[in-house]
């Protein structure tokens, strides 16, 4: 047997050998940065710091080309008292009333999800958990917005099946209801779906915690499971660099989850926030190690020392670079107290959880990582953690987006239905298209009643978990993005994204109040698509002022694309409403025999982005529907307004009207006898998908009440028709469709496209 | 007469303790909590098994929970007459236990199912059915990827012969499960096993339904009748 004894790059080894080769390029570090590594240590990096610095200044973490962007949502934010806890750190924290906070962010996990589907979207929904744990949350509900290439591609059964099974399979486990999303065909995402998942947590006011080590002498503890050599060079490598059909496999950068370990690092973790014996707390997620060490160390208020050799191993044979990397799941990293250690040994041995010290909080202003007695890293955990590199990445408006804009679907150039035969034609093809029929295939796999608080879940407008039974206070929470809108303007389409999240949440009766978003977007060494990029952070940014609901954080996905093609713009918006009373929300399912149908809102000539246009000829062109929050934030106090004379609510938006009525029949077994305005084309009024609309449904007697606080709120309030009994959906003049005629196919799509 | 103590068992990896917790609560009981690892019933006068995944059920759902520490005490308790309600992972142990007969198996469609379901009461004189009506239909969740139950005919046979099988899936079987059982019981009829979700259906604001509370009321009313409740206690306290 060979006794090859590797050698130890040590900072004094560093110090001496200036000039030894180091494969900086093969770790996704450019020239300049490599420079400036060597700049702030006065020397070369050791391999290890090498391999932090990697992970940490990479895109997925250091928001390198995105940062001088998103400034923007600190600098418009809007006046608020709801924020508790701001952007930067794990999650963003929101007083929901009553002492209660609640925290929530959406992130991505579209590289992997394409190699691995189910692994990838198993540890996208891991790893947003932990980050709302790290708060001080308890998780209380998931949703996921997800996106699919074509329907008729070969490869979307494989990644449809494996990312729902992933997140399903992980979310179940973890006993999180799952309260609803998206999922989204295009043939834009067929190298490139995305898995953008969300978490929301509930905790007291009192109970928030930070991610920081303070404290000279306090002990920092690693916890969970243990590492492995999954997932290294998982945010450099994978998540940072375009896919290239001739690169070498990038299977062995993907996570593996283990979601039972995840359930007991919640229980374990709630239980020593209960005890008090935590100081700092961070997951540990892309970047693993490097990135919860330097984090924690760079918001405290001392250096930071670790024993790296002390890190329980699944794998003996592991490098200590590879250890700082690697992205194995389920761990976490606390600051305790020395008198508090037993204790919190105590909660870990009682759910079976590894925890070992791996390190202390120093006096010094360094973290400092010894493999054994050798001192491999030594740097200002700041340059890591937070002084990466930023970008003024040049973004130009693409010259092809004149021609886009200018391509509108007039009826000339591309026939729309007249007749009520071709009405009723085309409504029946919207319900049977990939995008708008029945989620069930989908949602069935996923667990919405698990801890008994679910009050609305797919398929309602937006997802509402009450977080007190005594009192029943509750949050709603919606996610969506029409990517179309936002590949026409993506000013607009950010802003388009928002105001349907907005509404989602509103037509429940639960008050918006703020925003978190999952920016997908190609790669940003693409000018046009770094164009597209600030103009929907910008859109979000203005759009997120005007509606007065501040972003708490979020996450940037860029380099989604293959080759040359881009995704689409693709903003995903999550928005967050409290309801003081979850006994009063309105659904969709409801309404009784007799109820009036009114349409609150105003339809102009909306047919760009739309569903209609999109099923009808694939055709992207011309201009989105026009953006009006104001109307949107009038629709949203009507609604609240009177909710209690509300039988049923919808918001009206992808499909328009007819899908919106359609669904309403659907989800209810009744009829509905529909009169559509005289001065609209038939067309139009059913199948424009312009903003700021609801249908609701109230008692005969509750009609007028409403009608004047829509004139007083300045909504534009129609009657347009009755529930009836007969069990189907009749437009006056134009067709009659049975239910049953409708769900055939609603019902049939999904299932045949993974068939 | 004080109120019967209902004891919900958590194992690591038990998801719906806190909602059959809650359920027995709103039927009336004082509810214990029991942890995996602990060999007392704390005077418990019926146990509840949870849903959930145990220790992860990477391996055949249930069979690591069975030689769990608390699980001998339930196995033991329960042969002496303690009522034992297993839904969905606490059935599937119960039938690792051998407190009832068959296994439950992955679905045959493969995939995790989570649906509101049809489910007809085929017998309502166990000590978890008596407070429904005969051959009553209700709707509550059902949620499982294994979910299956499957016996052989011998065995399948015998249940039917002997009213054991509780309760049946109608309009649709989730799971492939034989004959469309959802629920049987022990001979005496005080250990039930329960692939539905009876604890997501105690109020339609939160669940599909009331029509899961029945379960938690009819222990009550079974352990509040003559004799039962005393006959359990004392065989798990002495």
């Amino acid at each position: 047997m060979s006794t090859t004894t590797r050698v130890v790059d040590t900072v004094q080894r560093a110090a001496t050998t200036p000039d030894i080769e180091q494969p900086w390029a093969d770790l996704g570090v450019k020239a300049d940065e490599y420079a400036r590594i060597r700049e702030i240590l006065g020397r070369r990096p050791t391999s290890a710091e090498l391999a932090m610095y990697s992970v940490m200044w990479s895109e997925h973490c250091s928001y390198k080309s995105s940062k001088v962007h998103l400034r923007q949502f600190g600098d418009k934010q809007p006046k608020t008292d709801a924020l508790l806890v701001g952007i930067g750190e794990n999650a963003g924290v929101v007083d929901v009333g009553d002492g209660w906070a609640v925290t929530f962010k959406v992130e991505s996990h579209n590289h992997p999800s394409y190699i691995e589907p189910y692994q990838g979207a198993a540890t996208g929904v891991g790893g947003i958990v932990r980050d709302i744990l790290a708060m001080g949350a308890r998780p209380i509900a998931v949703m996921d917005s997800l996106r699919f290439g074509a329907p008729s591609h070969p490869d979307t059964t494989r990644v449809v099946s494996g990312i729902v099974a992933g997140v399903g399979g992980y979310g179940n486990c973890l006993g999180l209801p799952n309260i609803g999303g998206e999922a989204v065909f295009d043939p834009c995402y067929q190298g490139n779906p995305l898995v953008n998942a969300l978490c929301v947590g509930a905790m007291r006011h009192e109970d928030i915690h930070l991610a920081k080590a303070s404290g000279v002498g306090n002990l920092v503890v690693l916890y969970g499971a243990r590492t492995g050599g999954d997932g290294i060079g998982g945010v450099s490598v994978l998540a940072s660099e375009s896919f290239d059909a001739t690169g070498p496999a990038k299977r062995p950068a993907v996570q593996v989850g283990d979601p039972f370990m995840e359930k007991l690092l919640i229980e374990c973790t709630l239980a020593m926030f209960q005890a008090h014996l935590v100081e700092g707390i961070q997951d540990l997620g892309g970047a693993g190690l490097s990135c919860a060490t330097s984090e924690l160390a760079s918001n405290g208020d001392g250096g930071m020392r670790i024993h790296l050799e002390r890190v329980p191993l699944r794998d003996a044979t592991l490098t200590p670079e590879e250890i700082l990397m690697s992205e194995s799941q389920e761990r976490m990293m606390a600051v305790v107290r020395p008198e508090n250690i037993e204790a919190f040994m105590d909660i870990c041995r009682r759910w079976d959880v590894i925890a070992t010290v791996v390190g202390e909080v120093t006096d010094g202003t360094h973290l400092q990582v010894f493999w054994h007695d050798d001192l491999i890293v030594d740097v200002p955990p700041r340059t890591v953690a937070h002084d990466g590199p930023v970008y003024n990445r040049p973004f130009s408006r693409p010259q092809w987006l004149d021609a886009r804009q200018a391509d509108e679907p007039t009826a000339e150039k591309l026939p729309r239905p007249k007749t009520g035969e071709e009405l009723r034609d085309a409504l029946l093809s919207l319900l049977g298209s990939a995008n708008l029929s029945s989620r069930e295939w989908i949602t069935s796999q996923y667990d919405r009643y698990v801890l008994g608080n679910t009050v609305l879940a797919m398929p309602d407008d937006a997802g509402i978990v009450r977080i007190d039974e005594s009192s029943q206070r509750g949050i709603a929470v919606s996610l969506d993005c029409n990517s179309r809108f936002g590949a026409l303007d993506p000013y607009l389409g950010a802003q388009l994204a928002l105001s349907e999240a907005y509404r989602n949440v509103a037509v429940t009766g639960a008050t918006p109040l703020a925003i978190t978003d999952c920016l997908n977007f190609g790669s940003p060494e693409d000018p046009a698509v770094m164009w597209q990029f600030a103009e929907a952070v910008r859109g979000l940014a203005d759009g997120c002022l005007e509606l007065g609901t501040p972003v708490t954080g979020g996450n940037v996905s860029l380099y989604n694309q293959t080759g040359e093609t881009a995704i689409h713009p693709t903003p995903v918006v999550g928005v967050l409403g409290v309801i003081d009373d979850v006994r009063t929300r309105v659904s969709i399912k409801g309404g009784r025999i007799g109820d009036v149908v009114l349409l609150l809102g105003t339809t102009a000539e909306e047919i760009a982005g739309g569903e209609w246009l999109h099923v009808a000829y694939g055709h992207i062109g011309g201009m989105p529907p026009q953006v009006n929050l104001a109307a949107e934030m009038a629709l949203a106090s009507l609604i609240r307004a009177v909710r209690e004379h509300l039988t049923s609510a919808h918001d009206v938006s992808d499909g328009g009207l007819a899908i919106a009525l359609a669904e309403l029949v659907l989800r209810n077994d009744y009829g509905l006898s529909v009169q559509l305005p005289l001065q609209t084309e038939a067309f139009i009024a059913l199948f424009s998908e312009s903003v700021a609309r609801a249908v609701v449904t109230v008692t005969v007697a509750d009609v007028d009440a409403v009608m004047a606080a829509a004139a007083a709120a300045g909504v534009e309030c129609t009657p347009i028709g009755h529930v009836t009994s007969d069990a189907a959906l009749d437009i006056a003049g134009c067709f009659r469709l049975e239910v049953e005629q409708m769900r055939q196919p609603w019902q049939a799509a999904l299932p045949a496209i993974m068939a | 007469m004080s109120t019967a103590r209902v004891g919900v068992v958590t194992f690591p990896g038990s998801l719906d303790d806190g909602d059959a917790a809650r359920a027995a609560r709103v039927a009336g009981a004082d509810v214990v909590r029991l942890w995996h690892a602990d060999t007392d019933l704390s005077g418990c006068d019926a146990v509840i098994l949870p849903g959930g995944f145990s220790y992860g059920d990477y391996l055949r759902c249930g069979a690591i929970a069975r030689f769990s520490p608390m699980m001998a005490q339930v196995v033991e308790a329960a042969r002496d007459g303690l009522p034992v309600l297993g839904i969905c992972n606490g059935f599937q142990i119960l039938c690792e236990s051998h407190l009832l007969p068959g296994a439950l198996i992955r679905n045959d469609h493969l995939h995790f199912i989570c649906r509101d379901q049809r489910i007809q009461i085929e017998n309502n004189t166990t000590a978890w059915t008596k407070d429904f009506p005969v051959a009553h239909e209700i709707v509550i969740p059902v949620k499982n990827g294994e979910g299956g139950y499957v016996a052989d005919d011998r065995t399948l046979d015998m249940l039917e012969a002997q009213g054991r099988v509780i309760a049946r899936y109608v309009g649709g079987n989730p799971n492939g499960s034989y004959r469309d059982i959802a629920g049987i019981t022990n001979e005496s009829g005080t250990v039930v096993g329960l692939m539905p979700h009876p604890e997501h259906a105690i109020d339609t604001l939160t669940g599909p339904t009331a029509d899961g509370l029945p379960f938690f009321t009819s222990v009550m009313s079974f352990l509040n009748s003559a004799g039962h409740r005393t006959d359990a206690h004392a065989g798990v306290t002495a």
